[in-house]
């Protein structure tokens, strides 16, 4: 999971606080690893370096943590660029496609059609594995199967939350 | 959402913008679909979206209440029922889930008999089928009821029986729906062999990725609109 | 125990009536059926309390009669007359009361006696003289008075004919009767023949057979969906007896249901009893009421065999908590059973009937159940013959192969419904035999030539100069074409002597021209004056065979003892000669003396009466009315007949319409069944006919396929069943001994059976179209 793509498009609701990046992905994505302050502070800087943020403002005291960011278009783009790349098929790909899906929810992107992306994907693997397995002896198809019985089920999640991407909608509020 | 496959030139079988309700219920909405010859394409999507309707709709066995359905030039809302019947008779195969195999009549005679629609005579009609039977390794059961086989078996027998009068398009509803995964896998595995060996299209309509994975393509019908997967994968 | 077996019969009620849309198709369906069977049976029931009310009623308008009865006040002189109107007999009575006419008796449905040119009619007779010709009919009775209408408890029934004439011309002592009562308390019947005695048993058995068969069937109806039902029910824990009794739970409510359906129908059927007229018998509603005895016996036994079919039926059916498994198609059926019935049943008709000549002692019940075996046992035949001829089928158009593949896997099923069809039309096939054979004896035995004459006419007492007056009548009535006529006088022969009574045997003499006479017997030439004589060889008692010179008194009373007036002598001329016998055209061979005018006096002769024969146009049927017409119904002297080869062939008719009536009445209720059990049989086949369709089946491939399905149990049944038929036909026919004339007999019957095919078939299309519309594939 790509925590900078992550907090970028967090950003692209609004300009928010250090402080408040870090509440708001904790809430949303980091049900069981809240995110280090230290891990926004380095990844703001670095995104601030590659222009993706500007620094919206500074609030009066001192110390870092009171500066407040906002997206740029150029991030923007990248954000976009990101959501619109199926990922790998890969197992435990769930929590970077959940991630991706409320994004484009917040971000008022499509997101069925990043499932529907997704999914095409997922397909063109199963159907390449599909082809070794008919062409290949027992222990290719053995592990064909595996790999096909982890994709059916990420498939099977993709189409669930396509089924559901209403109600997801409204529950992340956008 | 248009693709380089879809209404190309070269298409078999094409439908442009299909409506039909039953009832008060939309089962298609504006669904368009196309398949070159020989190209398997799974249609997916969830229960009651409209897959079957479609399906349907495509084999000229339900007229749309909109929108056109051409085979190879003809349009089939213009036919009459018989035209439509002899289409299906002598270009078309069918698949369906269960129940299909007519329980009076032996395997052998199931599979034979769309020769015999076609007017071909018993002998060289059950001759053809057994061929076919023993391609999808289901030759033993020849003579016996469809009650007397395995579900994998009879699903077998279907194939050979949608595949046996060399049909141009194969329209498979859901044929692996009663199926355990090692036999779905294996009729599969036979039907598009089968077709890919004959060049027959292939409408697969299911709900399992691992089936529709046996396709050259994907179309997904949600909300009775389908819509092709087809040039969004390996974008990556 | 008992607490258990109740509460799993009243599940099975519950199941009837509550079972939702299909449970309640299922058991009004059966009882429609099993009602219209009941109410058949409820009918059979009534026929002998109708008939007897019919006959208390007929018994009632009998005058009673006393010797030497003086007139008083409330007496009346009657006379019994009747007429014929275009074929119905019209029946009636002269009335002249001796006092006054208010006080005197009446027979039974008019209050008071007619005056002269009064008169009362029944209801039927009224229609009669209201209808079209009406005046035809109204100038017999000298054009008398309706003065009102006979009530019904004066008439047999609403079809009867009669009426009642006042008049003023009758004697107590020549032509009428002196009575104060009216009433017979009823006789017995005189026993019927025995060949028409084993016709009636075999009718009430045949039509009733198939009722029963009709019966069972429609127990049935629906039996699949209760059999899987049960199967649930196994699931849950109900063991093989409790499923057993919810079986019978469900039987006897649909049974219950076809009682109360039945008698419904029963209701209104006898309301339109009153219409219908068979051998001029109708009944009036009222006297439709089954007897108490037969109305328990089918309150009893129509349920108990609805339970006793249910529980035959399922002991062939494994319900099992995972479904329902049927046997018997693998083990075959067999033949020596169903043959042994048969046997049985042909051997004791021939034991039990009458023995071949004479013995007129019929055992009703040994002919009953004889034609009852034989007939089921040639219906047990047809599940055997489906299966044997079923089972054998291969190829043939694919319609074909559908068919017999289907008649393969249930041949029981096909075989039941048609079971009714083969015992209805064997029984009709051998009844119509019967009757057929009966019929041609009977119009043998009449005699008549209408080819030389089509009608006969004769008035009693009349002289010479009056019989050629009325012959001269009758020729210029319009329509007789040729009327011939001769005197016919009883002549006492001098040589003769008085029996131990004191009487003295006659000589019948006919006296007619030579024209006539080549009608009456055959002669070497004739010429006026001549005189023949036939010796009749079978007279032993009677009058001695005439000679030349013998003396008849012209005026001579045949009873000895009575006061004699002045003999006139006739003389037997020297040159009498002998004459061969032939029949006349009224079927009676010649006989006696046969004497030109030229040869006696006619004149002289105390007592003659006129023979006229006649030939009429038959393109103007109503010639013999206007003949008939020549003299009121008073004149009881002047009678005409009409001369046919085929007298009962009206009643025949009758009755070969009754029964083909009752045949196809029964082939359309078996019929009705089968459509039911087919449109049952699509709709469990919805989905394969909708994948049928889906391969581009043409409708026409299946339409044929479901023609097949019901014509080839039909046509087997048919086949069967004529055979059968006529083997019982025959077999019937040695019993009353008569030889089989109508082989043919089966043929309209057959066509009413193809003819039911058809119907059954066109019946089960349009639901077939339905069950091909593809909503069948939608597993959604």
């Amino acid at each position: 999971m790509s925590i900078s793509h992550t907090l970028l498009g967090l950003l692209e609701a609004g300009p928010r606080h250090g402080y408040d990046l870090k509440r708001a992905f904790d809430e949303r994505f980091g049900h069981d690893r809240p995110l280090h302050y230290g891990q926004v502070y380095s990844t703001m800087s670095r995104l601030l370096k590659n222009g993706l943020v500007e620094v919206d403002g500074i609030e009066a005291g001192d110390g870092p943590e009171r500066k407040r960011y906002a997206i740029t278009d150029a991030g923007i783009t990248d954000v976009g660029n990101w959501l619109g790349t199926p990922e790998k098929p890969e197992p435990y790909l769930q929590s970077t496609l959940y991630t991706k899906v409320v994004l484009a929810l917040l971000t008022g992107r499509d997101a069925a059609e990043l499932l529907d992306t997704q999914r095409a994907e997922h397909l063109r693997m199963m159907r390449e594995l599909t082809r070794r397995k008919t062409g290949g002896d027992l222990a290719d198809q053995l592990i064909c199967d595996h790999a096909l019985f982890h994709l059916e089920a990420d498939l099977r999640w993709l189409e669930l939350a396509a089924a559901r991407l209403d109600k997801l909608a409204r529950e992340v509020g956008a | 959402m248009t693709s380089s496959t879809t209404g190309g030139a070269g298409a078999l079988l094409t439908a442009t913008a299909l409506r039909k309700t039953y009832g008060s219920t939309s089962a298609l909405d504006g669904a368009h679909f196309s398949i070159n010859p020989g190209e398997i394409v799974a249609v997916m999507g969830p229960s009651g979206s409209g897959k079957s309707t479609l399906l349907h709709c495509l084999a000229g066995i339900v007229t749309p209440d909109e929108g056109t359905v051409h085979y190879r030039g003809h349009e089939l809302s213009a036919m009459s029922d018989a035209e439509r019947s002899a289409l299906r008779r002598g270009d078309f195969g069918f698949v369906f889930q269960f129940g299909q195999l007519v329980p009076e009549l032996t395997c052998v005679e199931n599979v034979a008999l769309p020769l015999r629609l076609t007017g071909v005579d018993r002998r060289s009609a059950e001759a053809k089928a057994v061929e076919w039977m023993e391609r999808l390794e289901v030759d033993t059961v020849r003579h016996k009821r469809p009650g007397q086989v395995s579900g994998g078996q009879g699903q077998r027998v279907a194939i050979a029986r949608a595949l046996v009068a060399s049909p141009r398009v194969l329209f498979a509803d859901e044929p692996t729906g009663a199926l355990d995964s090692l036999n779905g896998e294996r009729v599969m595995e036979l039907l598009t062999e089968a077709a890919r060996e004959t060049r027959a299209a292939v409408v697969l309509v299911t709900h399992e990725s691992r089936v529709a994975a046996y396709s050259d393509r994907e179309v997904v019908v949600r909300d009775g609109k389908a819509r092709d997967l087809a040039g969004m994968a390996g974008a990556a | 125990m008992i607490k258990v077996w109740i509460r799993d019969l009243l599940m099975g009620v519950r199941f009837a009536v509550t079972g939702g849309r299909p449970g309640w198709t299922r058991t009004l369906l059966t009882g429609t059926g099993v009602g219209l069977g009941v109410a058949v049976l409820l009918l059979a029931a009534s026929v002998p309390s109708a008939i007897h009310a019919g006959d208390v009623r007929d018994a009632a308008r009998q005058y009673q009669y006393t010797e030497d009865a003086r007139p008083t006040d409330t007496s009346v002189v009657v006379g019994h007359v009747f007429t014929e109107y275009r074929g119905k007999v019209v029946g009636g009575m002269l009335l002249q009361p001796d006092g006054d006419p208010e006080k005197t008796v009446t027979p039974p449905g008019i209050n008071r006696v007619p005056g002269k040119g009064e008169i009362y009619v029944s209801p039927k007779l009224k229609r009669m003289l209201d209808g079209g010709d009406g005046e035809l009919l109204a100038e017999r009775f000298g054009n008398a008075k309706v003065i009102g209408t006979i009530g019904p408890d004066g008439l047999s029934g609403p079809a009867d004919v009669r009426f009642y004439l006042g008049t003023d011309t009758l004697t107590a002592e020549e032509d009428g009767t002196r009575t104060e009562l009216f009433g017979f308390a009823t006789a017995d019947n005189d026993p019927l023949p025995p060949s028409l005695l084993v016709l009636v048993i075999v009718m009430v058995v045949v039509l009733l057979l198939p009722i029963a068969v009709f019966i069972a069937t429609a127990v049935r109806f629906g039996s699949e969906g209760r059999d899987r039902r049960l199967a649930a029910l196994r699931l849950v824990g109900a063991d093989s007896a409790m499923t057993h009794r919810m079986a019978a739970g469900e039987a006897v409510t649909g049974a219950t249901f076809g009682l109360l359906f039945g008698g419904l129908f029963f209701t209104a059927g006898r309301l339109l009893v009153e219409r219908f007229e068979v051998f001029g018998y109708s009944v009036y509603s009222a006297d439709v009421v089954p007897t108490g005895w037969l109305a328990a016996l089918i309150l009893l036994l129509v349920p108990a065999s609805a339970v006793m079919v249910t529980l035959l039926a399922m002991r062939k059916v494994a319900i099992s908590p995972l479904g329902v498994a049927r046997e018997g198609t693998d083990r075959g059926r067999r033949l020596w059973w169903r043959l042994v019935v048969l046997i049985v049943g042909a051997v004791s008709l021939g034991f039990f009937g009458p023995s071949m000549r004479g013995g007129d002692q019929v055992n009703e019940w040994g002919i009953a159940g004889g034609v009852l075996l034989t007939l089921v046992g040639v219906t047990l035949l047809l599940p055997w013959a489906v299966e044997r001829v079923v089972g054998r089928m291969r190829g043939g158009p694919l319609s074909w192969q559908l068919a017999t593949r289907r008649l393969q896997l249930n041949s029981g099923l096909a075989a039941r419904a048609v079971s009714g069809v083969t015992v209805a039309v064997a029984g009709a096939v051998a009844l119509q035999m019967l009757y057929s054979s009966v019929e041609l004896r009977d119009r043998q035995e009449t005699g008549q030539d209408p080819s030389r004459a089509t009608m006969a006419a004769s008035h009693y007492d009349i002289d010479a100069p009056e019989a050629l007056d009325w012959i001269e009548r009758i020729r210029e009535v319009k329509g007789v074409t040729e009327a011939n006529g001769f005197l016919v006088a009883d002549l006492v022969n001098e040589r003769t002597k008085p029996d131990d009574d004191g009487w003295r045997h006659a000589h019948r003499v006919k006296i007619a021209d030579c024209d006539t006479l080549r009608l009456l017997v055959r002669t070497d030439g004739c010429r006026d004056g001549d005189v023949f004589f036939v010796p009749d060889p079978e007279e032993e008692e009677g009058p001695s065979p005439v000679r030349p010179g013998d003396r008849f008194d012209l005026r001579a009373d045949q009873n000895a003892e009575a006061k004699q007036p002045t003999p006139l002598w006739w003389t037997v001329p020297k040159d009498m000669r002998a004459a061969s016998a032939i029949a006349n055209p009224m079927g009676e061979l010649s006989r006696g003396l046969y004497v030109t005018p030229g040869a006696i006096d006619v004149k002289e002769i105390r007592h003659t009466w006129l023979e006229a024969m006649l030939t009429t146009d038959p393109a103007n049927r109503d010639t013999v009315e206007h003949v008939r017409n020549l003299a009121p119904v008073t004149d009881r002297g002047f009678q005409t007949y009409e001369l046919s080869m085929t007298t009962n062939s009206d009643e025949f008719n009758g009755i070969r319409n009754a029964l083909m009536i009752g045949a196809v009445v029964i082939l359309l209720l078996i019929g009705a069944s089968m459509i039911v059990s087919t449109i049952e049989q699509l709709r469990e086949r919805k989905r394969q006919l909708s994948v049928l369709v889906a391969f581009g089946t043409k409708r026409s491939t299946l339409g044929m396929s479901v023609l097949w399905q019901t014509a080839i149990p039909v046509v087997l049944g048919l086949v069967i069943a004529t055979g059968g038929g006529i083997g019982l036909g025959v077999l019937l026919l040695r019993m009353v001994d008569e030889s089989a004339t109508d082989w043919l007999a089966f043929v309209p019957l057959v066509g009413a059976g193809l003819l039911m095919i058809a119907l059954v078939t066109l019946a089960s299309l349009p639901s077939l179209w339905r069950m091909m519309r593809p909503d069948g594939l939608r597993t959604e």
